[in-house]
């Protein structure tokens, strides 16, 4: 049904976000295939969620277009998105990944079994039965984790998941992204901790102010940068 | 209050024309609230989720019609099924049916501007989340519907309280005639005008104690319910 639609390559061309006179993207033009992870780095404010957001269709670009798989409708097929602060239904753990799964168009009668695999997956079996919202943070995240993985998706997009966790918990959830890379969901991910880019990125897209100014493997922008602003922000330098 | 006895012995005493009247009000009022709500909850969800011409007016006119004058519910409704009227030929005017559509009617904008309100904010929190996992128009009324129930309650519990309580209505439709359409606030009108106070008094009482009864009920539920599902 859905597995002959794929929503890769994600292709901007000349993609601007502007509100008022200030540009939040300014003209960014690349492609997003397969392979290993992107991580989007850049400092506070720099239009990492904007984009994301625009790359999975919440958003519509003031300028460009944006397509996935050479298609421009903006239904999500195989894209999934994990939100900074996601939203827990109100509803018990295991009914937030069948809820996933419903809307993804699981069938109802291998459900329940996929859920648990999905629970199970993330850490969270024992915890089935909890009310979503009585979850701590860490726990929400890999439940909003699970359920973005219940869609099965090919691409897989994060804004800053771990940036109010603490280091066990931000370990656990980069373990669980890891492990959906290497079954082979592409990976698009907003970070600021050059920590985490160092553990999971295979190639960084670099902003500042809304521009695109880097875009190289993840061992040349650590090694090489091109420019002053990724050199000074890998130093750990102020960026803005 | 001593004067009251008169009523709390009726209820002592099993009287039957009593329960016969607590048990149509109650059979009124839940069944215009049933009906509110099969109308009220979808329209209000559909109204908080989509956007079209005119459509801040309706929120307006809505939301000015929860406090409609329950007589001129009540004579609108008359008008339309009195023998010369438009509907006179189903012969509902002066029966519980007619009582039902009148309080209905009363409810269905408390219902539906409540459940507008709740949904238009349960939507600014969910609706990129539900976005982005494709949830489709139908789903999206569904789903807030169900994850705003706690709300939505309440929203029933304001429709039911002004059902019960109010009287013009079920006077002018249904007549007040004994034994067939005398809720329990036409009944303390009736004893109140003949100057059988303690009677009404009494009668008062119960109605309060019966919307307390329902209340309290309600939010056990609703207690019961979060403490499950969050
Ligand atoms: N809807 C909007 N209207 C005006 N400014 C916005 C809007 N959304 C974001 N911005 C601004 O755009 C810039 C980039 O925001 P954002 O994409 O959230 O960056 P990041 O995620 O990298 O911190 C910020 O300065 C932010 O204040
Ligand atoms: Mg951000």
């Amino acid at each position: 049904m859905r597995a002959s639609l794929s929503d890769l390559p994600l292709v901007f061309d000349r993609v601007s976000q502007r509100a008022g006179a200030t540009a939040i993207l300014d003209r960014i033009s690349l492609a997003i295939g397969p392979g290993a992870p992107t991580l989007v780095v850049g400092p506070n404010g720099s239009g990492k969620t904007t984009f994301l957001r625009i790359s999975m269709g919440l958003t519509k670009p003031s300028e460009g277009m944006v397509s996935w798989g050479g298609r421009t409708e903006t239904r999500p097929m195989r894209r999934a998105f994990l939100f900074q602060e996601p939203v827990m239904l109100r509803r018990s753990a295991a009914a937030n990944i069948a809820y996933g799964l419903a809307q993804a168009g699981y069938p109802r009668k291998g459900r329940a079994a996929r859920v648990e695999e999905l629970l199970d997956r993330v850490g969270l079996l024992e915890l089935a039965g909890r009310p979503a919202r009585r979850l701590s943070g860490g726990e929400q995240q890999r439940l909003a984790l699970a359920r973005a993985l219940a869609r099965d998706p090919e691409v897989l997009l994060l804004d800053e998941p771990t940036a109010s966790l603490d280091p066990a918990a931000t370990r656990y959830v980069e373990e669980i992204v890891l492990m959906a890379a290497r079954s082979g969901t592409k990976i698009v991910m907003a970070s600021h901790d050059l920590g985490q880019v160092r553990r999971l990125a295979g190639d960084v897209l670099f902003m500042v102010r809304g521009r695109l100014i880097e875009q190289a493997s993840a061992d040349d922008f650590f090694e090489h940068p091109t420019t002053p602003e990724a050199a000074a922000f890998i130093r750990g330098d102020l960026v803005l | 209050m001593p004067d009251s006895m008169s009523a709390w012995q009726l209820v002592a005493s099993g009287d039957a024309t009593l329960f016969a009247i607590v048990r149509l009000s109650l059979a009124v009022s839940l069944s215009a609230v049933a009906i509110a709500g099969v109308i009220g909850l979808p329209l209000g969800a559909i109204l908080a989720l989509t956007r079209f011409p005119g459509r801040t007016a309706l929120v307006v006119v809505l939301n000015g019609f929860m406090g409609l004058p329950p007589v001129v519910v009540g004579l609108t409704v008359y008008l339309l099924l009195s023998r010369s009227g438009p509907l006179g030929e189903l012969g509902l005017l002066f029966t519980p049916t007619a009582m039902i559509i009148a309080q209905s009617l009363l409810v269905l904008p408390i219902v539906a501007a409540l459940t507008r309100q709740t949904i238009e904010d349960l939507w600014s929190e969910y609706g990129d989340e539900l976005t982005a996992m494709g949830v489709g128009p139908s789903g999206r009324v569904a789903t807030l519907l169900w994850d705003g129930r706690f709300s939505l309650i309440t929203a029933m519990l304001a429709g039911f309280g002004r059902a019960a309580a109010e009287v013009g209505t079920v006077m002018i439709v249904g007549g007040n005639i004994e034994g067939f359409t005398r809720t329990m606030t036409t009944a303390i009108a009736l004893e109140t005008s003949k100057g059988n106070l303690p009677l009404a008094m009494g009668l008062g009482l119960i109605l309060i104690s019966l919307i307390l009864v329902i209340n309290a009920a309600a939010w056990g539920v609703r207690a019961w319910s979060e403490q499950r599902a969050g």
